[in-house]
């Protein structure tokens, strides 16, 4: 079964239709979604705002790091959560839509990012707790982090606005555009 | 003028019609809102949760809201203007939404508690001058605002 017919048999089961017909759960979920959005990206932009010196820099790195972490992953547990009720509320939708599938490409990205992070710079975090700003590499990891969230953010706003400018069923459009959006 | 009339007056000027008539404005204008709105939370909360005794509760609590204050200003620079422009596209609509006055009730409550109360608050709370349950109180009147203007703020955009 192709992706598209898993969605399309997904948007056809009575959960998904009564999710994308009901008046509030829909906005109820939605709101979740972006109210989450101060504790998943709020704590890591102030995670990554200390990777750079530029902010709680009396604080030593690691303790921010075991303080806020906790609660970025409880952000992401939950932002992960409500976004699946929100691709389940219209899947074909979702999946057809160019700014939907660069935004979970950019998701992909910032997760690596924070991988890649813990993999190495934070492996050596005690050599430089205490400096109010940390090495390059941890500073590099914090810009990345941040120029993916601001992506992240505004890819999702756009999402509900691509039939300003792409829609697989007003045809016909470039063949690269049908084939990033999977028409 | 009353306020409707001003309201019309902005939605309709030359330089709005303009901007409506682009489709990119609106989206990335909230897009930008919506980061403002990450930095706010973000610095709120890492506060708030230390006033409640989450978080940086091993820091003074001092030092962790006053350092969190300075993103919650940088964030307000954001999401003000760009809150102003959203509003000056619909004026007339929002005029009419409940939700809109709510948001703007909160805020402007929230900001005055944050640089009053809540920023006394966290001066004292190191010093035992000040009862834990008070500055707890004061998180969490801090959330409740911050959430109210969240919210509000979402269903502006729905309704």
């Amino acid at each position: 079964m192709s992706l598209l017919r898993f969605c399309e048999w997904l948007a056809a089961t009575p959960g998904s239709i009564a999710l994308h017909e009901s008046r509030y759960m829909f906005l109820i979920v939605l709101t979740v979604h972006v109210l989450t959005l101060c504790v998943l990206v709020g704590t890591a932009v102030m995670l990554d705002l200390r990777l750079l010196g530029l902010t709680l820099r009396r604080v030593p790195a690691s303790e921010v790091m075991a303080r806020l972490l906790p609660w970025t992953g409880a952000g992401f547990l939950l932002m992960i959560l409500s976004g699946a009720l929100l691709f389940y509320a219209a899947p074909v939708l979702r999946y057809q839509n160019l700014f939907f599938r660069l935004k979970m490409v950019t998701l992909i990205l910032a997760v690596t990012n924070a991988w890649l992070f813990h993999r190495t710079v934070y492996r050596k975090m005690a050599d430089w707790d205490m400096d109010p700003v940390p090495p390059p590499g941890a500073r590099v990891a914090g810009i990345l982090s941040l120029v993916l969230w601001a992506v992240m953010i505004t890819l999702g706003r756009m999402i509900p606005y691509q039939g300003y400018w792409f829609d697989c069923a007003r045809q016909p459009q470039s063949a690269i555009v049908n084939l990033l959006m999977g028409c | 003028m009353s306020f409707l009339e001003f309201c019309k007056w902005i939605q309709f000027s030359p330089l709005l019609v303009a901007m409506r008539g682009s489709p990119w404005l609106f989206p990335v204008v909230a897009s930008i809102h919506l980061m403002g709105l990450a930095v706010i939370g973000g610095a709120v909360l890492v506060g708030d949760l230390r006033l409640l005794g989450f978080g940086l509760s091993r820091q003074p609590a001092t030092l962790v809201v006053r350092d969190a204050e300075r993103w919650l200003i940088a964030g307000l620079v954001v999401m003000v203007p760009t809150g102003i422009l959203q509003f000056m596209c619909f004026a007339t609509k929002y005029y009419f939404l409940k939700f809109f006055w709510v948001k703007m009730v909160s805020l402007l409550l929230v900001l005055v508690f944050t640089f009053s109360v809540r920023r006394k608050i966290a001066a004292r709370a190191d010093e035992a001058r000040v009862h834990p349950g008070r500055s707890r109180l004061a998180a969490l009147v801090s959330l409740s605002l911050w959430t109210t203007v969240a919210i509000g703020g979402r269903w502006i955009g729905f309704l």
